[in-house]
């Protein structure tokens, strides 16, 4: 079964008296434990092609289904709440909250799911284990680099065992180097079974996906599965 | 997700919350505290006022009647009418007293002012009281030294004073004035007793401790014409039950005293403390309406000022909102965590505040000023904080919590 079924979705905005066409006509599948990079240049549509994949904004028009279940109709509080349960994001800017430290952020996304006490701890340091940071739990976002803060994100994404992981530009913010163990991070995730979404503008990352989808002008430029997919050899993270 | 666990939760999001931006929440409190700081020391200031009111009411006897022809308390009868009774006179009291059954104790008194002189001291316009040996019965008063003047005395109508405490201060400030000489008016009367501290400033004038008593007899000798003046007759009941008993027993007699037909209407009054208090009731309510609204306003400021601060904490975290909202916080998860925020420093502040107010209090009782912190207090102090902090709060967590993802997200 798809994990995303689109149909014909559009996102109509009314700027003055004139309609903008973020999204015109889009319609995609994605399959469970597939690794999709969506790609495109600014104002292809592509930030708004991932809101409404995360979720986080509905269309104007179409079907979304998520999971089996039509989310374009859905109100916020049931879309908060497949926010929380099944999609993990990662953004560009780590998007953590500053004053607390990386247990509690990664404790988060669980406080709102209702898991208390012990249980939600163990699975909070165990996701951040996962991600090489158990020595970090008690520091706060300044006391991290920016590798080290992405990779909290990472952990806070894959916490609540989410349907999908949605990344947002995740190494724009990192150095090379970084950002190469970033995607090394994500092809472990990948290869235990998770279904990752990526957007991105740059090329060679979008090469580490399975199958690129290529936005312009709000339509569906390209959707190829790749050929000579990237696998970084480096398989722990430093 | 149940209630309880998400009320526990946004109450600890909410204290780091509170913790992280320590200057900016103590800023709030600021507003807060005094505004509770005000109401409490108000509320305890009325209740103290109102306490030594009550208690200069029971200092006139809750079991005692006073006939007079004048209504204390009473505003129905024209003062003209009041003015044109016949005055009651010695005659009257003796006639009540061989009639009267039910009383413990009556007395008749008669007043006037006059300065009162020791050597070089003297108090200027003080009420005089002139009375006969049983109104010690018809009172409560109490002595440091000396005693009342006896029914010998009385009889005779000798020149025997007893002095309240604050003139026996004034006069013989290192004591020793019994059996002393001190100058009213034309007379001179010998000091045979000084009462203790009796009654509440309340009574002004009439405070006992602001008067001095002497046989009846030499108020018409001394200081007034028989015939102008109108006595007070004191009645003391067995027991605030027969009260009432009493009342009807002194309106008959009275009646018959004065010679009225059954269709004319008393031309007398008895008075009780009851009269009084319904006054003073109505007084203190007032002073209460004016204090509470008068200080209620501090509040209100403390309160829009926490409402200012929590709509900047709003915009400052608006951030923080749309990655909370990103990874699932609901609508009202995020009101909730607004509202408590707010309720939190509230209640915080507002502790404080009662803290200040008990000190406060504390100083202005140096000052003999009447002020009661209690219990009530504490409960007013926590109800309006908490109630201030979820009204206050609300606007703004209403606020985060209509943001849009996508648009909170991507501010910076």
């Amino acid at each position: 079964m798809n994990i995303i079924n689109i149909e014909h979705i559009a996102k109509i905005y009314q700027v003055g008296s004139e309609e903008v066409h973020a999204l015109a006509d889009v319609s995609l599948k994605i399959d469970k434990n597939e690794y999709v990079a969506i790609m495109g240049p600014s104002g292809s549509g592509k930030s708004t092609l991932m809101n409404i994949l995360g979720c986080l904004d509905t269309p104007t028009k179409g079907l979304y289904e998520f999971t089996g279940e039509n989310v374009s109709q859905m109100n916020d509080n049931e879309l908060a709440s497949i926010r929380n349960r099944q999609i993990g994001f990662v953004f560009q800017t780590f998007n953590l909250l500053p004053r607390s430290d990386a247990l509690h952020n990664v404790e988060l996304p669980l406080i709102y799911a209702g898991i208390s006490g012990a249980a939600r701890r163990e699975k909070a340091e165990a996701a951040l284990e996962n991600v090489g940071l158990s020595d970090r739990m008690r520091h706060k976002p300044n006391e991290l680099s920016g590798g080290q803060r992405q990779r909290v994100a990472v952990a806070r994404a894959l916490v609540t065992d989410p349907a999908i992981i949605l990344a947002d530009e995740p190494t724009g913010n990192l150095d090379t180097k970084t950002g190469a163990d970033i995607m090394s991070l994500f092809n472990d995730i990948h290869e235990t079974g998770n279904t990752i979404i990526l957007v991105t503008h740059e090329e060679y990352i979008a090469e580490h996906a399975d199958r690129i989808i290529r936005l312009r002008d709000g339509l569906v430029e390209k959707d190829e599965y790749v050929s000579n997919r990237y696998i970084p050899n480096q398989k722990q993270p430093i | 997700m149940n209630f309880l666990f998400e009320l526990k939760e946004g109450l600890i999001i909410s204290l780091k919350a509170i913790r992280a931006n320590k200057v900016r929440s103590v800023l709030t409190t600021l507003g807060i505290i005094i505004g509770v700081t005000s109401v409490v020391l108000m509320s305890a200031a009325i209740k103290g006022i109102d306490q030594s009111f009550q208690e200069g009411v029971a200092s006139l006897g809750s079991d005692n009647l006073y006939i007079d022809k004048w209504a204390w308390f009473n505003n129905d009868i024209p003062w003209w009418e009041l003015r044109n009774r016949k005055n009651l006179k010695l005659k009257h009291f003796e006639k009540y007293k061989a009639a009267a059954k039910l009383p413990l104790a009556v007395a008749p008194t008669a007043n006037a002012f006059r300065t009162i002189k020791y050597e070089e001291k003297s108090v200027q316009s003080i009420a005089l009281t002139g009375t006969n040996h049983d109104y010690i019965n018809v009172t409560n008063l109490t002595f440091s030294e000396g005693r009342f003047f006896s029914e010998f005395e009385s009889n005779g109508g000798h020149s025997v004073i007893v002095l309240g405490s604050e003139i026996a201060k004034k006069l013989f400030p290192h004591g020793g004035g019994i059996g002393q000489f001190v100058k009213v008016g034309p007379a001179k009367f010998k000091v045979v007793g000084i009462l203790e501290e009796q009654g509440s400033w309340v009574m002004g004038a009439w405070n006992p401790d602001n008067q001095v008593y002497f046989p009846i007899q030499n108020i018409y000798k001394y200081f007034q014409n028989e015939h102008w003046g109108s006595i007070t007759i004191g009645v003391r009941a067995p027991n605030s039950q027969m009260v009432e008993a009493v009342k009807e027993e002194a309106i008959g007699i009275m009646r018959r005293v004065r010679g009225l037909k059954y269709d004319e209407k008393n031309d007398f009054s008895v008075n009780q403390q009851e009269g009084l208090l319904n006054n003073i009731n109505e007084s203190v309510g007032v002073i209460q309406i004016a204090g509470l609204l008068i200080t209620s306003l501090a509040l209100f400021v403390g309160a829009i000022g926490i409402m200012n601060i929590m709509f900047v904490s709003v915009k400052e975290r608006t951030k923080e909102i749309g990655i909370r909202k990103a990874i699932g916080a609901k609508k009202r998860t995020i009101l909730g965590q607004f509202i408590s925020e707010a309720a939190i420093i509230c209640l915080i502040g507002g502790m404080i505040g009662l803290g200040l107010a008990v000190v406060g209090s504390m100083i202005i009782g140096q000052f003999d000023f009447p002020v009661t912190v209690d219990a009530d207090a504490v409960i007013i102090a926590v109800t309006i904080s908490l109630i201030t902090g979820v009204l206050s709060g609300f606007a703004p967590a209403y606020t985060a919590s209509k943001l849009d993802p996508v648009d909170a997200l991507r501010y910076e």
